[in-house]
């Protein structure tokens, strides 16, 4: 039974992942007054990119080919690791979140050399950013980890989970609250969010992600957007999941997975809003505004460590 | 604050007229494949071929709340990369030909073409200038053409829904 | 084993007397390399023999030095590990040698003494983790040193070259007057010089001097090692050697730094207070960002790899350092955890490392220059270069499921494992280096996709880099080895880690503690803190990319593919000038971290005669203040000369002066023996 489920999950959040940004587009767009594209019309997108034909640059090498392939692989490794619905029983061995955290960043490094393999300036401005940005993220992550772990006696996601619904006080402690507010501001650096990345930008010198990926087109640019839109899906389950795990099923009655969908989907919804709601209210930041936006996070993480240690 | 105005002031996009006569020409029929690839989602690169701007305000009129090309799956991009349609102003100028040309040539297919304004389709007052090559159909081949100096957005937008063979009020 | 070793003395000496006897020709270059692949392989065999069996190699020939114990060797599994590095590092860089040496085949350069003194060199370094006691191994660890001055001075007709030698021999030797130093203290308490006496009269030595021991010898060690602030000989010396040496030297050679300090404060002093560790740990989180930091600005493509080196070496004494914080406290499995993510950084330090600096050496033997403002568009003329340069970058930049994530990510842990230490003051401590190791992986990720995207990609940027070609089949394999190592060593830990914590078991009262990693597939931390299976990993990563392949295939989705210009908004032609620079690339955080780099600017812009509206010429200049050379090296250099002047002056060169020099030492001493 099991080895049936749990490669059923990545499939899952793969196919769900498009409808979370899309959906997030859409309470944009209502919060703009706009009647706006329908939540599931990243389908169409990517539908209509794997149909089309693909231009690829004289000046890029077979790197730059191979990249799309690599950074969607990574990201679908990833979801083998993330407790979407139920704990990884199989998988989790396989990895913990110091494992998630790098197999992300390997999909960044290899887009970042695709930016500058075309030899354009907007793709190596884009790359330059992005390696900028995530470096800056990486000390939150880690010191958000740290707190995690903290609290479970373990970096694997599976224990995090099991010991925060085994003992539910743990997700309402000063320093979980902290963590999370750190790892909310990193997930927005990390997936190119307002106020650090405008997704809807048209303008290449405000650009992070886009401009590295300029130069991609038909199923290489699906398979980009689709790993990007795996990446937010994954954050926000992190965020979901992690921090308030209720709802993740333990076992495998056909029950306790209805109610894990409905959790997660509630929680990812809430999320949603809220990210929402911040694209609407805030502008994008200066450049270089960003590192001290992160460095705020990487405080709070800090903060979020030595809370749980005093607390404990 | 803001969130309670955003409540109150609700959707207020208007629902596309079809009645009123609109200024589209089909200059040939897109092919039925085409079509079915690109008619639930399409990306747009403006290409700005030397026109005098005013087609450029009413297609950013486009992306605003009352017309909102995005209920229809059309968005524009930054890349042509990226896109499916180029959708050019103006008559094509000296200096723009080549890179009208290649914009063309960096878009993947299947790809649309649609020439907004009248200086688009006939060079219009810009007719036998020195620095004016001849209309956009003299350098790329067009799909549609929206005449107007300048063209209203919903105009615009139902030169668009023409070229990919959709009629306006199946949203 | 006695066989081995004297096969492996042998072949080094063959190696270098073929050298000093055969010509610069392609035969006397393949007898240097086939003498130091020997001697190398025959070493990896010995210490690979010793690690296996744990039965430790004596030999002593006391008669070969009337003085100190004489010659006397005992290669234990500790020194046997880094034997084997040694065997590891050397034998590609030899075998890539024979092809780069080619270069050198009409010009100024004396390959006979290059050859000589190759070999020499990797027997010296054997020797070192042979040596067992104080007189052997200060021997060999000079002869080690100069053996390398040599191979620095290879192109000694550069005032560059001379600059970067006069460097590394003043901070080696600033490095052994501290080592010495250290070891008479410890010898004095012990009576004897023989390592096992030291060991045993560990416990007797007073606290304050074996602190004092500990801190000469960690300065001496890591003078060699390359720490911050004793790193500024690496990013000179690097660059100056030929790139087969870079490779050792960085690869190998500054591991000895390493070994020695564990020899020294773990093995003879058997640990010590936690501020011992804390003090390791602070200077490897230190080392780690510095090196970085300044790597991210270094345009030169092997100055920016020597910032590595201490980068590396930062992260290494990161999890020597949590692993002598661990023994302190008395949570052994958890020192070894540390100690073992310190040892595996080693090996692979010197794997990536050494096929990094193989692949500069390949660029520079190309293009001629090691500017990478002047490179570009190398992937499509050397194409195995960049694929084994872009395996070195990943596996530095601890990308899964190379290497260095494996042992970045037990040196994490080992971190995150600071929770257990009893003392809340410590362990608030840790999320802090947690948070600066991360910091350090990131920028290096960055530093790294400026190194290989700036050299290799895009457009060639000058004529040199345009004209590339591949390098020859010896270099190509020589990296190929090493690119293969990378990949071994990256996905097969479960194999790796309990052999690293056999290796240690014994060392400092360390238990074995390869029996509490579990020994199936998944790496398990003792704590059962975490779990990670790079292997796996690593399958899934090809599964997935065939799975996106193949569906991709069996939906018969569009294949049509187009080849098209770069798009450039439009312009026609693209030029190498349009690209992004490294100095583009980095300027982010160079803005980000203006704190520590203290840029200074430059702007002069030369305005046409007739009016200033029209620019002739615009020229910007832009530099990171070198900090430790400005504010520790010069007054320190200044103040030298200055002394040096002053003496000067007592050497006035009149008989009658140095008479009475003479004279009045003489009355001095006299009247102190009177008294005294």
């Amino acid at each position: 039974m099991t080895y049936v489920l749990e490669p059923s999950q990545p499939l899952f959040a793969v196919a769900l992942a498009p409808l979370v940004v899309g959906f997030v587009h859409w309470l944009k767009a209502r919060m703009q007054n706009r009647t706006g594209a329908p939540p599931w019309q990243p389908y169409f997108e990517l539908l209509k990119l794997l149909r089309k034909e693909v231009v690829v640059s004289k000046q890029a090498s077979w790197l730059f080919r191979c990249v799309p392939y690599i950074v969607f692989a990574s990201t679908v490794a990833v979801t083998f690791l993330v407790p979407f619905l139920f704990v990884p029983q199989r998988f989790d061995s396989v990895g913990d979140l110091l494992a998630v955290v790098y197999l992300l960043l390997l999909g960044t490094f290899f887009l970042a050399l695709a930016g500058l393999d075309p030899g354009t300036a907007f793709g190596g401005m884009g790359s330059s950013r992005e390696m900028t940005v995530a470096a800056i993220a990486e000390p939150t992550i880690a010191v958000a980890i740290f707190s995690l772990a903290l609290g479970a006696g373990s970096t694997n996601l599976g224990r995090i989970v099991r010991q925060a619904l085994a003992d539910p006080t743990t997700a309402i402690s000063p320093g979980h609250l902290l963590a999370f507010a750190a790892l909310f501001i990193v997930a927005l650096a990390e997936t190119g969010r307002l106020p650090v990345d405008n997704p809807a930008t048209h303008l290449e010198l405000t650009m992070i992600h886009e401009a590295m990926i300029l130069e991609y087109s038909g199923r290489h640019l699906a398979l980009i957007e689709w790993a990007a839109s795996l990446k937010f899906m994954i954050f926000l389950s992190l965020l979901a999941n992690l921090f308030v795990p209720w709802g993740v099923a333990t076992d495998f009655t056909p029950t306790a997975l209805a109610a894990a969908v409905i959790a997660l989907l509630l929680k990812l919804g809430l999320l949603a809003v809220l990210i929402a709601a911040l694209e609407t209210r805030v502008a994008k930041l200066r450049l270089f505004r960003v590192p001290e936006l992160l460095g705020v996070s990487f405080v709070l993480a800090l903060l979020a460590v030595t809370s749980s240690f005093l607390l404990r | 604050m803001l969130l309670s105005k955003i409540i109150r002031t609700g959707v207020v996009t208007e629902p596309l007229n079809s009645d009123a006569v609109t200024p589209v020409e089909l200059a040939r029929e897109t092919r039925l494949e085409i079509r079915r690839h690109l008619g639930r989602a399409l990306a747009i690169r403006e290409v700005d071929a030397g026109s005098c701007n005013g087609c450029e305000i009413e297609i950013s009129g486009l992306t605003s709340p009352v017309y909102d090309s995005e209920r229809f799956g059309i968005h524009f991009v930054a890349s042509p990369r990226h896109a499916d349609m180029l959708l050019v102003t103006g008559p094509v100028t000296r200096n723009m030909e080549v890179p009208l040309l290649k914009t063309y040539e960096a878009t993947p297919a299947p790809k649309l073409v649609v020439a907004v304004g009248d200086c688009a389709k006939d060079c219009g007052v810009f007719k036998g200038s020195y620095a004016v090559v001849g209309s956009v159909a003299d350098v790329i081949p067009v799909d549609v053409f929206v005449t107007g100096c300048p063209p209203e957005p919903a105009e615009i937008l139902h030169g668009i829904l023409a070229a990919l063979g959709r009629s306006p009020q199946k949203k | 084993m006695k066989t081995l070793f004297l096969a492996m003395c042998a072949a080094y000496g063959l190696g270098a007397i073929a050298a000093l006897v055969g010509g610069r020709n392609s035969l006397g270059r393949g007898l240097v390399a086939l003498g130091a692949i020997a001697g190398a392989g025959v070493g990896l065999a010995l210490g690979a023999l010793v690690i296996a069996t744990g039965i430790p190699f004596v030999l002593s020939v006391s008669e070969l030095l009337p003085l100190g114990g004489g010659l006397a060797l005992r290669l234990d599994s500790l020194g046997a590990f880094f034997l084997v590095v040694i065997g590891i590092g050397a034998i590609p860089a030899a075998l890539y040698g024979a092809g780069y040496t080619a270069a050198y085949e009409n010009g100024g350069v004396s390959v006979r003494l290059l050859g000589a003194m190759f070999n020499l060199f990797l027997l010296a370094m054997s020797f070192v983790t042979l040596a067992d006691n104080v007189l052997t191994f200060l021997l060999m660890w000079e002869g080690m040193s100069l053996t390398s001055y040599f191979l620095v001075m290879t192109e000694a007709g550069e005032e560059r070259t001379r600059n970067a030698g006069l460097w590394y021999i003043s901070m080696t030797h600033a490095g052994l007057v501290m080592l010495v130093a250290a070891f008479l203290l410890f010898t004095a308490g012990a009576g004897s010089g023989a390592f096992a006496d030291l060991r045993a009269s560990a416990a007797l030595v007073t606290a304050n001097v074996r602190d004092t021991i500990f801190v000469l010898a960690f300065l001496g060690f890591g003078s060699k090692a390359g720490i911050v602030p004793l790193h500024v000989w690496l990013p000179r010396a690097h660059p100056a050697a030929p790139s087969h040496v870079s490779a050792l030297m960085s690869g190998v050679m500054i591991k000895m730094g390493v070994y020695g300090l564990l020899r020294v404060a773990l093995d003879l002093l058997g640990g010590g207070p936690a501020w011992w560790g804390g003090l390791v740990l602070g200077v490897g989180v230190v080392s780690a960002l510095l090196g970085v930091l300044y790597a991210l600005m270094e345009h030169d493509l092997k100055r920016l790899l020597a910032f590595h080196s201490v980068e590396n070496i930062g992260i290494i004494l990161i999890g020597i350092g949590a692993g002598l914080m661990f023994h302190h406290y008395g949570l052994m499995p958890l020192a070894a955890l540390g100690f073992i993510g310190g040892l595996y950084h080693v090996l692979n330090h010197a794997t990536f490392k050494g096929l990094l600096f193989l692949g500069a050496g390949s660029v520079l033997h190309a293009t001629h220059t090691r500017n990478m403002e002047e490179m570009g568009g190398l992937i499509k003329r050397m194409p195995w270069t960049a694929l084994f340069f872009l395996i070195g970058a990943a596996a530095i930049s601890a990308l899964p499921p190379l290497n260095g994530f494996a042992s970045e990510w037990l040196v994490f842990q080992s971190l995150l494992a600071g929770v257990n230490i009893p003392v809340p003051e410590v362990a608030v401590l840790m999320p802090l280096a947690v948070g600066l190791l991360a910091l350090t992986s990131g920028l290096a990720a960055a530093c790294f996709v400026k190194a290989f995207g700036i050299t290799f990609l895009a457009l060639p940027r000058s004529a040199e880099a345009a004209h590339a070609h591949e390098s020859p089949l010896s270099m190509q394999f020589g990296m190929g080895l090493l690119a293969l190592a990378c990949i071994g060593l990256g996905i097969a830990p479960f194999a790796i880690v309990p052999v690293l914590g056999r290796i240690l078991a014994g060392v400092g009262g360390l238990p074995d503690a390869g029996a509490e990693f579990t020994l199936n597939v998944s790496l398990q931390t003792p704590s059962g803190f975490g779990q990670m299976s790079p292997t796996l990993i690593a399958c899934g990563l090809l599964l997935l990319i065939g799975l996106v392949l193949s569906a991709l295939w069996l939906f018969r989705l569009n294949r049509q593919m187009r080849l098209s210009d770069s798009w450039g908004c439009g312009r026609v032609g693209q030029t190498a000038r349009m690209e992004y620079t490294a100095t583009a690339f980095a300027e982010p955080l160079r803005r980000v971290f203006a704190e520590i780099y203290r840029p200074m600017k430059e702007l002069t812009v030369d305005f046409h005669p007739g009016s200033k509206y029209f620019v002739q010429s615009i020229e910007y200049r832009s530099e990171i203040t070198p900090w430790f050379d400005q504010s520790l090296y010069r007054p320190f250099l200044q103040s030298a000369a200055f002394v040096a002047l002053q003496v000067r002056r007592l050497q006035a060169g009149s008989l009658h002066l140095y008479l009475l020099y003479i004279a009045v030492v003489l009355t001095v001493l006299l009247v102190v023996a009177r008294w005294s």
